[in-house]
């Protein structure tokens, strides 16, 4: 019970958020937790480091932005056939490089998004280094007129509510269950006589998908698609959420996602110092919390749920999340 | 030595039907270094077979050739009369013929239950299952619990295979391979790494989990060997040096000289 009452007022929040914060703000936080959670998919459930995971953000973000300035496909489908193109691309990679591992792996998925950079860079249809400008939102199932933010707000968040319950369903089933499997032990589930090589094929497909809906989403967001958002350094943002809300937790990439992007607005007035400060933060979470904002988090309730058993007092753990984090 | 390797596999052969798994003229190079040179083994099915030799002799090369770890350079691997020599891992597994490994090889971050679940899943359908909620493989819970009852490992059932005690993991593991009902088990070492009061359940586990299957091992200990073994397969350089009950092969000369002659490497 207590948790569909957080999930209510999770819920209220969500919906009430618009009225207080900059509505754009919050759609991109939104759009990097979609993002965040496909990647987590990969490191946290899958343990394959994808270091190239802005082609399939950025590659989508063109496919979608090219459909709604070219036809009247609706916008919510436009963002779908991001996703599809994405997971069309993600299929062809996976299956050129899921038989490498480890550093590898990361080489290889670096090298492809890197190859697909200037693919785009040289494409006529991208436009190249100026980006894709004015991409229209259009109506929403063909009706609902979606063109303020306001209304648009709703829309992306709907898209994310229904992504994270993909990516928390995908973690609690059947196939999440070998997912973890493989991630712990490969040879083992090889000699169950599982195909570790076709599971992991799988993950990086719904992946990739859900990359390519975050970039589609994105390209709704600001109605532009760029190159930025196919470069390398969005793979390396991602990867830092991923580790600063907690590897391999399931509410991790949502809390990375929002302190990189608050961050980023916030100290966005101090020029190059915002990267500083990005850096230290990443190095402090590397070196003393290693298990994310949401797993020390965790570490730190269980911690006092012993503590209490054991002196038969409960504390209180409200005060100290504050301690928690990186 | 080379006359007795020549004589053995027409025996084997003779024996025919009864050898759930054989290999012939079993050979394995690296990089110019023959391992495991023209190895004949046939083991009987419902035996329990083990894999002895010195350090270096080639027992754990000779293990991973017959679990399709690795590729044979030379030689056939039959499994129930049908080649497998150049099926997969994964193939050979689905077919009932299940390794274990030496470094107790579970998955650390999930329970007893999830561990045994997961090998339940081979074969069950729902390996791909992303859709679905954990509701699908409920079915299986019941299975697993028995299994891990099976093996003592009832009142972890909702533990973390990475925190429990070494033997306790061995035991999951043997629950996890049990899961898969499998008709010839290949174990790495059972007993490898094991404290002296562990080695006796361990022993005990593999004698009840041999029942109605065969079992191959490759093994240290020779007190083990010598109480649970129908059958001992003597490698030495990549060959076999002699073959027999305990009785026999403890009193073979050629046996004795490898053993006590400090041919370790």
């Amino acid at each position: 019970m207590p948790r569909l009452l957080l999930l209510a007022i999770i819920a209220a929040a969500a919906l009430a958020a618009p009225f207080y914060f900059y509505s754009v703000t919050l759609m991109t936080i939104m759009c990097f937790v979609v993002f965040a959670c496909s990647f987590n998919l990969l490191l946290g459930y899958t343990g394959l480091l994808c270091f190239g995971h802005a082609m399939f953000f950025g590659g989508a973000a063109y496919v979608t932005g090219y459909l709604l300035k070219t036809t009247s496909l609706s916008t919510e489908l436009a963002v779908l056939a991001g996703g599809a193109a994405a997971g069309v691309l993600g299929a062809l990679i996976g299956f050129l490089t899921m038989k490498r591992q480890g550093i590898q792996f990361a080489m290889i998925t670096l090298a492809f998004s890197q190859f697909i950079y200037f693919v785009f860079l040289q494409a006529p249809f991208t436009g190249g280094e100026d980006g894709m400008q004015a991409i229209p939102r259009n109506a929403l199932f063909g009706v609902v007129d979606i063109t303020s933010n306001l209304t648009f707000y709703y829309v992306v968040l709907a898209i994310t509510a229904l992504c994270v319950f993909v990516y928390y369903r995908v973690v609690h089933s059947p196939y999440g269950e070998v997912l973890k499997a493989v991630r712990d032990n490969q040879p083992r589930v090889e000699s169950l006589g599982l195909d570790p090589e076709k599971i992991k094929l799988v993950a990086f497909i719904i992946s990739a998908a859900m990359a390519g809906i975050a970039g589609g989403m994105k390209a709704t967001v600001y109605q532009f698609a760029t190159l930025t958002d196919a470069s390398w350094p969005i793979s390396g943002e991602v990867i830092l959420m991923t580790l600063l809300g907690g590897l391999g937790t399931l509410t991790g990439p949502v809390f990375g996602a929002a302190i990189i992007i608050l961050l980023n607005d916030y100290l966005a007035g101090f020029g190059e110092w915002a990267l500083v400060s990005q850096g230290v933060i990443f190095l402090v979470v590397i070196v003393f919390f290693r298990r994310g904002f949401v797993g020390e988090l965790a570490a730190f309730k269980r911690y006092l749920a012993r503590r209490s058993a054991r002196h038969g007092t409960a504390a209180a753990p409200g005060a100290k999340t504050a301690e928690a984090r990186g | 030595m080379n006359a007795s390797a020549a004589v053995l596999p027409r025996d084997n052969v003779a024996a025919g039907a009864d050898n759930v798994l054989e290999a012939r003229g079993l050979t394995k190079v690296f990089g110019g270094f023959a391992a495991v040179k023209g190895v004949n083994l046939a083991v009987r099915r419902g035996s329990i077979h083990a894999l002895i030799g010195p350090n270096g002799a080639g027992k754990t090369t000779c293990f991973n050739l017959l679990t399709k770890t690795l590729v044979p350079t030379e030689g056939r691997i039959l499994f129930d009369g049908e080649d497998i020599s150049s099926l997969r891992t994964s193939e050979v597994a689905r077919r009932g013929l299940v390794r274990s490994f030496q470094i107790s090889a579970t998955f650390p971050n999930l329970t007893a239950r999830e561990n045994v679940r997961v090998a339940l899943q081979s074969s069950f359908g729902t390996a791909y299952h992303f859709w679905r909620s954990l509701r699908a493989v409920a079915p299986l819970n019941a299975r697993a619990d028995e299994l891990l009852e099976q093996v003592g490992l009832a009142g972890s059932r909702d533990t973390p295979a990475a925190e429990l005690s070494y033997g306790k993991k061995r035991a999951l593991e043997i629950a996890t391979t049990l899961a898969l009902e499998p008709r010839v088990m290949l174990l790495d070492e059972p007993t490898a790494g094991m404290g002296h009061e562990d080695v006796e359940p361990i022993t005990d586990l593999i004698r009840n989990a041999a029942v109605g299957r065969t079992v191959l091992l490759v093994e240290h200990n020779l007190s083990v060997v010598s109480t649970l073994c129908d059958k001992i397969t003597v490698l030495q350089y990549g060959q076999v040096l002699a073959e027999g009950n305990y009785a026999e092969v403890s009193n073979d000369p050629a046996v004795v000289t490898a053993y006590m002659g400090g041919v370790d490497e």
